[in-house]
């Protein structure tokens, strides 16, 4: 364990600037010591900002210069105290240098562990990197900057950048950020450093790696292309789902009292025999039994071991084809990296040259692969090539699994041509989707790709983690509600839709939809229940949510001027609140009994009743909100109503 | 989102929402195999395995075994009648001449299929002459007409369960194409008719008749004599019956034994494309991997299953724990405690439903944006109007502009990313490969992702890179091992396959199991041709030069050393220190126990076998080693 503590400075832009995402990097930082608590208790963490009023750090004191840098906290183990210093972030007042900040992070690193722990010392700067950095006092920007790479690459230290860009610093002078983008890209060339950019606080908040995982390789050894050619590779996990914590099952029976109680529940299983007596069957009595048709066989261990599949551990090529033969849904799992040895200078080329010839040519390679001696199973699957755009990272492969014949199930489905013509969209409807499909764009060219999954962090262990350190301060606080960063995952981008509202609009002028008439009222859920913006189904879902739902809803919505034919009685509500004109309240009314009328005159065996009853109880109880006078307009409605059904 | 395989048979609304799924509306099959056992099925041969002549009969019957062996595992749930006509012997309900249902015990005529009846009916072969026996049942001057017996006591057997929930199935196997050929005039038209009408009514009752003809060597069975208007051929039907008869009894004999699921919606959602315009999907799993089948545990001693218990155990007190336990994390030096509800809470962020919140070119959807095997999802007009045509009309803009949209799927267990990539329709030769609809593909979340690349850079230089000249030769390479219609799913999983082939022996209690064929290993006398050769050697000399061989060696030297050289001093020290004790006489006394687990690692070391286990685990090892 010890040998893997990580030595972490956080370099964090304070200045006026930043103050926009700012509850954004508290966030983010205290979720990083937050999973060190709970992962990794032995790292070390100790936190610089920059961008400040005051000043304090070493080297200010030691050389002088280095104004505006605070060492909020010294590096140490990490500790609750460090989560609630972050959860504070100061505000700044004058605009930071991150240059000086990073000397200042080095020199912390550098005192406390002198030339040790190589490759486990890390900053982490977040800045958005709009304001100049101080001329240098001897040689150029530059020239500073790769004296301090060189520095940083002999002390074995990493640098991971997060530079917040885009809609959050519209009004930056883009020289300078030019330049500060050239000098942070010397760092990325020179150093182990990566760099990120992020448009937006959701990406902020994924674009951090909150937990490092010690990667483990699942196979070294040869890939073989024939039995005279192999290549040497390592293979690891390039995703793997993280999941939601398995939370230990806690028991109330221990005294309050007892301080060493370890509140644990043990789990245990016992097998019956089902007959009256209930014995307890003791494990060397049980044995498996294996269903063949109504019968069940039973096997034992020992036989099966006899007999069953015992691949050899290896990984073998099949073949190449072509990468059309491989359509994308049939990838089964989460993705494998295949790396050539590392320092092994003819495998990587080995891997290089394939890799881009496979690219050149379209084609991806099919692989059987056992991965370990004793493996139950072979695995097949496809390898794609990974060309790398880091002149320092070699050229990779990925390995998706495919599945075996059995694991695919043939079903079939009609063709959407069989189809008759009135499920078929028409030209104007294709016309409004095609629309739909070109603007509602999440990588529009020359912008950050929205949601990119790299960067898009899992709103469930978000809210989790932020729950857990929310509870351990009080323990009976309520589950927060999604905060408006991460429903910018859940939900779509109110700006997006709202700049496409025309486009929107005419999708759903073009296309109706009404509940299946024929169908059974207890059986109808699906359309009831939207508008108002309740939870269906999931009624475990928050409250808040659905606020949010309803907040969002009404914002777009607040342009409704026709009584539609989904939501009537919303749609009525909706224009009778309108304010911004008196006219609303008749219009709204008018267009209600002609609705209401509508309904009546085009009902077949009274499948519409319903929804008319609905539309007149809305009416009525608008009218009598209104005023008076409207409640005798209403009586004239309904006794039109009563004329006509006549 | 995972189905239980078990509850895929159990009553569940069928897809059959609208008039296209009409036919595949029935979840099970009830077949009836009618098998001739005239002396002519005795007496003509055919050429079959191991070049050795085989009867018809013996085709016919050894066809119905393996597709039973397959039938037991693929479809257990399926129910099977065998009857034999023109036989000597006749049992069925109604007492008719010249038709024998074979039958075991525990079992229905028509009924599941059970080891038992695999096993009796391998053995049939041998003793059918003694029980059933073989006649003609349609002799000249006798009223007589086995065929119309049997078709109606196969209609009689198929009289159980609704055509809605089965589909009834008779198939027939004979080699002998004009069943009233021995007679003459009034009796010849007579028996034509009574049968035709008697194959008529059981069509009308919704039970299909399936013909397998057996082709003798120097006459080609004529389906037009008779049995085209028993069945109902004509045209373009007739031309091709024969071909394809040929088909289905091969198939018959090697079909996969694979598990077999019907199509079932997993589950009914919402699609929210804005606000106010939500349309339903129904989602399928069309890829899922395939497990071998609940497994049950057993009492060794009576062979009966057992029910197992869970209970909570308090471990400070050891009391029990009845009421469902709240979840605790340690965190910062106490135990922060969650309610189930919360819990749930927590992770309920989304309504459930899927919300469209854009698209993407299809270039933004990476090789490692996976996580998960992608579901399938159809649209449904059964409760909104109109979902169909929206979803097509969306479907077809993604299919042309190459885009796919993201979504945010809200379930209430794994609320995920998801993006649906639209699939154009595939047909080869009338069958369909690849559905028209919507993939979904999980997407990983940033807490999903590892950045393993980054781990080993080489700080001081670049990555190398291959040169244009390895590319060439890796291309040439690439050109040479070509699997040019490969298709996903081509192959067997080799494991699975030998799962049931063990599981089928030890059922049936055969003396061997049957091999089985890993059709996952690579082709090597593809590989040792010439030019494939070549095109390696070549791309080894650009990237290695001449010293692959040597590299190899010292690299392997290198790395495989220091490993195996642990290995060895450890193997070589226990071969020492074992030899200190007297194994085969300890054994003997039943002294293993008392030694130090220690002390038995090393003999297990000595003789490479596993060191891990309890006490007992070791002593047994050391017994089986040494063959006690």
């Amino acid at each position: 364990m010890a040998r893997n503590k990580e030595k972490l400075v956080l370099l964090l832009d304070v200045g006026p600037s930043m103050h926009s995402v700012l509850p954004e990097v508290e966030k983010v930082c205290s979720m990083l010591v937050e999973k060190k608590l709970i992962f990794r208790k032995n790292d070390e963490v100790g936190v610089v900002v920059f961008g400040t009023e005051e000043t304090n750090n070493d080297l200010t004191k030691e050389v002088g210069g280095y104004d505006h840098i605070v060492v909020l906290e010294d590096i140490k183990v990490v500790d609750g105290d460090l989560i609630d210093t972050l959860q504070k972030l100061p505000r700044g007042t004058v605009d930071g240098d991150f240059l000086d900040a990073i000397v200042v992070g080095m020199d912390m690193l550098i005192k406390k562990y002198k030339d040790i722990h190589k490759g486990k010392k890390r900053l982490c700067l977040i800045t958005n990197a709009v304001h100049p950095i101080k001329d240098s006092l001897e040689g150029t920007k530059e020239d500073q900057v790769e004296t301090i790479a060189a520095q940083m690459t002999a002390q074995g230290m990493k640098m991971e950048s997060v530079v917040v860009r885009g809609r959050l610093s519209q009004d930056a002078n883009k020289r300078i950020m030019d330049e500060n983008d050239r000098l942070l890209s010397i760092f990325s060339k020179q150093t182990l450093t990566r760099t990120v950019y992020v448009d937006s606080p959701t990406s902020l908040l994924g674009a951090l790696k909150t937990r490092r995982i010690t990667p483990v390789t699942v196979f070294r050894g040869d890939l073989e292309l024939s039995p005279d050619m192999k290549i040497k590779v390592w293979v690891y996990k390039r995703t793997q789902e993280e999941k939601f914590p398995t939370l230990k099952k806690y028991s109330e029976k221990a005294p309050q009292t007892n301080k060493f109680a370890t509140h644990q529940v043990k789990v245990d299983y016992e097998y019956k025999t089902v007959d009256g007596a209930s014995k307890v069957v003791p494990p060397e009595q049980r044995i498996k039994g294996y269903r063949y048709g109504p019968q069940v066989v039973p096997i034992s261990a020992a036989e099966w071991d006899a007999v069953k599949f015992k691949p050899e551990k290896g990984v073998k090529l099949l073949g190449f084809t072509d990468a059309s033969n491989i359509m994308r849904h049939y990838y089964m799992k989460d993705v494998y990296l295949f790396i050539a040895e590392p320092g092994n200078t003819r495998a990587i080329l080995s891997v290089s040259a394939i890799a881009r010839a496979m690219k050149e040519m379209n084609k991806v390679a099919i692989l059987r692969c056992v991965w370990r001696q004793g493996q139950q199973n072979v695995v097949l699957g496809v390898l794609t090539p990974n060309i790398s755009q880091n002149d320092k990272l070699p050229d990779s492969f990925y390995f998706n699994v495919l599945p075996f014949i059995e694991d695919v199930r043939e079903y079939q489905f009609p063709s959407f041509n069989s189809f008759p013509v009135s499920w078929q969209p028409n030209e104007q409807q294709q016309k409004a989707a095609d629309e739909l499909v070109q603007m509602l764009n999440l990588a529009p060219s020359g912008k950050e790709e929205a949601l990119l999954p790299d960067y898009t962090p899992n709103p469930v262990l978000e809210r989790f983690y932020r729950h857990l350190e929310l509870k351990s301060k009080q323990p009976d606080a309520a589950v927060p509600p999604l905060d408006g960063t991460l429903k910018r995952i859940t939900e779509p981008d109110p700006e997006l839709f709202f700049e496409n509202k025309s486009v929107i609009d005419a999708l759903r002028k073009h296309f109706e939809l009404k509940e299946n008439p024929k169908l059974k009222k207890s059986a109808r859920r699906l359309l009831r229940e939207k508008p108002s913006g309740s939870n269906d189904e999931d009624g475990d879902a928050d409250v808040s949510d659905a606020q949010a739902v309803n907040s969002i809803e009404k914002a777009l919505v607040v342009k409704i001027e026709k009584i539609g034919d989904l939501t009537p009685v919303q749609d009525f509500e909706v224009i009778l609140s309108r304010r911004d004109s008196p006219e609303w309240v008749g219009k709204a009314i008018k267009e209600m009994r002609d609705k209401i009328l509508g309904l009546l005159s085009d009902s077949h065996e009274g499948d519409n009743h319903l929804i008319a009853v609905e539309c007149i109880a809305a009416l009525r109880k608008g009218c009598i909100l209104e005023s008076q006078n409207h409640t005798t307009i209403f009586c004239a409605i309904l006794t039109c109503i009563a004329s006509r059904k006549e | 989102m995972d189905l239980d395989p078990e509850d895929v048979f159990k009553d569940e609304e069928d897809g059959s929402d609208n008039e296209f799924f009409q036919q595949s509306a029935s979840s099970k099959e009830y077949v009836v195999y009618l098998v001739d056992a005239s002396p002519k099925m005795f007496n003509t041969t055919c050429p079959g395995k191991d070049q050795k002549d085989e009867t018809h009969f013996h085709l016919a019957v050894s066809c119905i075994a393996e597709s039973l062996k397959t039938q037991i595992i693929s479809r257990s749930y399926d129910e099977v009648a065998i009857c034999f006509f023109n036989t000597r012997e006749k049992k069925n309900l109604q007492d008719l001449n010249g038709v024998f249902v074979f039958n075991v015990a525990e079992r229905e005529h028509l009924d599941r299929p059970t080891a038992r009846l695999i096993k009796e009916f391998d053995c049939l072969q041998e003793s059918f002459m003694r029980e059933i026996g073989s006649q003609y049942g349609i002799v000249p001057g006798s009223r007589e007409n086995s065929l119309y017996n049997a078709l109606w006591v196969a209609q009689a057997l198929l009289r159980k369960g609704s055509i809605k929930t089965a589909d009834k199935r008779i198939l027939l196997l004979t080699n002998e194409d004009d069943p009233f050929g021995g007679l003459l005039g009034a009796a010849k038209a007579d028996m034509t008719r009574t049968s035709l009408q008697r194959a008529k009514d059981a069509q009308d009752l919704g039970i299909s008749i399936e013909l397998l003809p057996l082709s003798c060597p120097d006459e080609e069975f004529n389906v037009k004599v008779f049995y085209a208007d028993l069945l109902g051929l004509d045209g373009e039907d007739l031309v091709q019956f024969m071909p394809s008869a040929g088909q289905k009894l091969e198939d018959m004999k090697d079909q996969l034994r694979k598990r077999m699921f019907t199509r079932r919606i997993i589950r009914r959602i919402t699609f929210d494309i804005t606000n106010g315009l939500s349309i339903q999907l129904n989602t399928y799993a069309l890829i899922r991997p395939a497990v071998p089948g609940a497994i049950t545990w057993l009492d060794s001693v009576t062979n009966l299953p057992l029910k197992i218990e869970r209970s909570l155990i308090c471990e400070d007190t050891g009391a029990l724990i009845q009421e469902p336990p709240k979840r605790f994390q340690p965190y910062r030096n106490e135990n922060v405690k969650f309610s189930m509800d919360e819990i749930s809470e927590m992770k309920g962020i989304s309504t459930g439903c899927l919300r469209l919140l854009g698209f993407k070119p299809l270039s933004c959807l990476k090789d490692y944006h996976n996580l998960r095997p992608s579901t399938f999802v159809y649209p449904s007009d059964q409760e909104v109007v109109g979902s169909t045509c929206i979803f097509i009309a969306l479907y077809r803009s993604m299919l042309r502009l190459k885009r796919f949209a993201v979504a945010f799927y809200g379930s209430s267990s794994h609320p995920q990313l998801v993006a649906l990539v639209a699939q154009d329709e595939v047909a080869k030769a009338g069958v369909q490969i690849e559905p028209p609809g919507i993939n979904m593909i999980y997407l990983p979340y940033s807490d999903d992702i590892r950045d393993v690349e980054e781990i080993f850079p080489d700080t001081d230089d670049d990555a190398p890179r291959a040169d244009e000249d390895q590319i060439q030769k890796a291309a040439a390479l690439i050109k040479r091992i070509d699997m040019r219609d490969f298709s996903v799913s081509q192959f067997a999983n080799p494991a699975l396959q030998r799962h049931y082939a063990v599981l089928q022996a030890l059922a049936l209690e055969e003396d061997d199991i049957p091999e089985t064929i890993d059709e996952t290993l690579p082709d090597e006398e593809g590989l040792a041709r010439p030019a494939v050769v070549k095109a390696i050697e070549e791309f080894k000399l650009s990237v290695y030069g001449d010293n692959y061989d040597e590299e190899r060696d010292f690299l392997g030297k290198g790395k495989v050393g220091e490993a195996s050289r642990k290995r060895k001093t450890i193997v070589e020290n226990a071969v020492k220190e074992s030899a200190n004790y007297d194994w085969a006489d300890l054994a003997e006394n039943g002294q293993l126990k008392d030694l130090t687990v220690a002390a038995l690692k090393t003999y297990l070391s000595a003789h490479n076998l596993p060191v891990t286990g309890k006490k007992e685990a070791l002593i047994s090892r050391i017994l089986t080693r040494m063959g006690k």
